[in-house]
């Protein structure tokens, strides 16, 4: 336990518990809207925005948040222009993405510092980015909170929702510029390639078991704050990589609860 | 006054003309049912007159003001025709479904207040659903479902439902009851304009009928008299039979 005295660790820990707050807030209209590989998408643009912060040293959490978010307006774009066809969009950003990464990650001097945003540290975090994260988390928590009845809506019925007054266009804006920075400021600690998985896998487990819109968000929430607790308390015993260790919890829950489910 | 006025309205897609100067006025208390053989557009009319399609030609009053411009979305309620195509592992309560309905008297971050969530009760109540309110909407039957989409459109008390095929893929006896539901709206003051391929259910409770023609053409006329053609044509084919 004297591991968590350390100032690096309650770090971690306090970035992993927003994160595991904000993850699953936005995974849970992503898999209900059937969007789910706009995680993925994203998330290798924050990847892309890492490599181009550590090359220009700059920081990386802003330039991923950066790249992220303008990545997320270039879908948004895109799917508007080809609307039967939508799913391309994140294809072609997703591509973009990787390219970047991978052209400026020759460049990166600290392969260190450029594996730490792929599968997560918890040793990394620096003052500034636990500022960052908090913040940010708090605006995401509020805005989620303030559209959670658009979101619901939407998600459900989005023609009827249109029908209703609710101001679609701007409301999906938003949620994918939050998306954006929710996937950049989770890459420090889980990492850029498992990030859509937290957001994922949580919404995943709490829907096997849930009858409500409501209950479904808070037991998801519930679920990623156990699957981060538990993969940092085994990260810092074993000295493992914390975002492959956190999705592997979650996915070993997820396979429980399928089991027991078929049982009953 | 008429509450839904179309003058002159032509729509065509790309490749096919759909509706050629169609007009027509449905007044406070009507119940209007939209006829006509599949491709005859509509459920084509009920999108444009909702806006989200634009006509060719012609125009479109709701309310006396033009369906691009209207904005008093509490008015009217809107009942889809893929509203039970929703993805049944959807994880939300019938209440929750039914609030949804709220929404367009309440609009964008306004709380709802006990006294809005007993309308909710009382809509779930008027369709027979309220002992179903805790349930998973996707483990209710197609009937059941459809009425927890009307409950919803009740909610903001509309002046006016629109519904487009809201019997497709339910069993007859479930038909029957969502019309008659229907009807007793009506009576109670609900203007309804419906969509449907199968007239013989709700014609009865229906006074007026707009029939669509593959020639882009339309004929609004009374419902005795759309009965009254249907029983001169079943005469004659039996005659021609015999």
């Amino acid at each position: 336990m004297e591991i968590f005295t350390l100032a690096f660790m309650q770090r971690a820990v306090i970035v992993a518990l927003f994160i595991s707050v904000v993850t699953p807030l936005i995974g849970n209209i992503i898999v209900l809207r059937r969007l789910s590989t706009i995680g993925d998408a994203l998330s290798h643009a924050g990847l892309a925005g890492v490599t181009i912060g550590l090359c220009l040293s700059f920081s990386p959490v802003v330039s991923a948040i950066i790249f992220s978010v303008l990545s997320a307006l270039t879908i948004e774009y895109i799917r508007r222009s080809f609307p039967n066809y939508s799913e391309m969009a994140t294809a072609i950003v997703l591509s973009f993405a990787v390219g970047v990464a991978a052209v400026f990650s020759g460049f990166v001097k600290s392969t260190a510092g450029f594996n730490s945003f792929l599968f997560g540290s918890i040793v990394a975090i620096s003052n500034f980015e636990l500022v960052t994260v908090i913040v940010l988390s708090i605006a995401v928590i509020i805005i989620m909170t303030l559209l959670y009845r658009e979101l619901f809506y939407i998600s459900f019925d989005e023609e009827g929702a249109y029908l209703s007054g609710v101001p679609v266009r701007s409301v999906n804006l938003v949620f994918t510029v939050l998306t954006a920075i929710v996937v950049s400021i989770a890459a420090r600690t889980v990492g850029s390639l498992v990030i859509s998985s937290l957001m994922i896998i949580p919404v995943a487990c709490s829907m096997l078991i849930s009858k409500s819109f409501l209950h479904n968000t808070v037991l998801s929430v519930i679920f990623a704050l156990f699957f981060t607790t538990a993969g940092l308390f085994v990260t810092a015993f074993y000295d493992l990589k914390p975002g492959g260790t956190i999705v592997l919890i979650g996915i070993a829950v997820l396979v429980v609860i399928l089991i027991v489910r078929k049982q009953r | 006054m008429a509450i839904l006025e179309v003058k002159d309205l032509s729509f065509s897609y790309p490749d096919k003309s759909i509706l050629h100067r169609i007009s027509f006025k449905i007044n406070r208390g009507d119940f209007l049912c939209v006829v006509g053989t599949n491709g005859t557009g509509k459920s084509t009319l009920l999108r444009l007159i909702l806006n989200r399609l634009q006509p060719t030609e012609g125009s479109i009053k709701l309310f006396g003001t033009d369906s691009s411009q209207f904005k008093d979305f509490g008015k009217i309620a809107y009942v889809s025709q893929k509203a039970t195509a929703f993805n049944k592992d959807f994880p939300a309560t019938v209440e929750e479904i039914a609030s949804l309905g709220l929404y367009s008297r309440k609009g964008l971050f306004k709380k709802y207040t006990k006294e809005d969530r007993k309308k909710v009760h009382e809509a779930l109540e008027r369709v027979g659903l309220a002992e179903f309110a805790n349930k998973k909407i996707g483990n209710l039957s197609g009937g059941q479902q459809q009425r927890v989409f009307i409950a919803k459109a009740l909610v903001s008390s509309p002046d006016i439902i629109f519904l487009d095929e809201p019997t497709v893929g339910i069993d007859i006896k479930a038909v029957d009851s969502i019309c008659c539901l229907l009807g007793e709206l009506n009576a109670g003051g609900i203007t309804i304009v419906m969509v449907t391929h199968d007239i013989s259910s709700v014609i009865y409770h229906s006074n007026k009928v707009l029939i669509l023609s593959e020639d882009g053409s339309s004929e609004l006329i009374s419902s005795q008299e759309f009965t009254g053609r249907s029983l001169m044509n079943l005469q004659h084919h039996s005659h021609k039979e015999v």
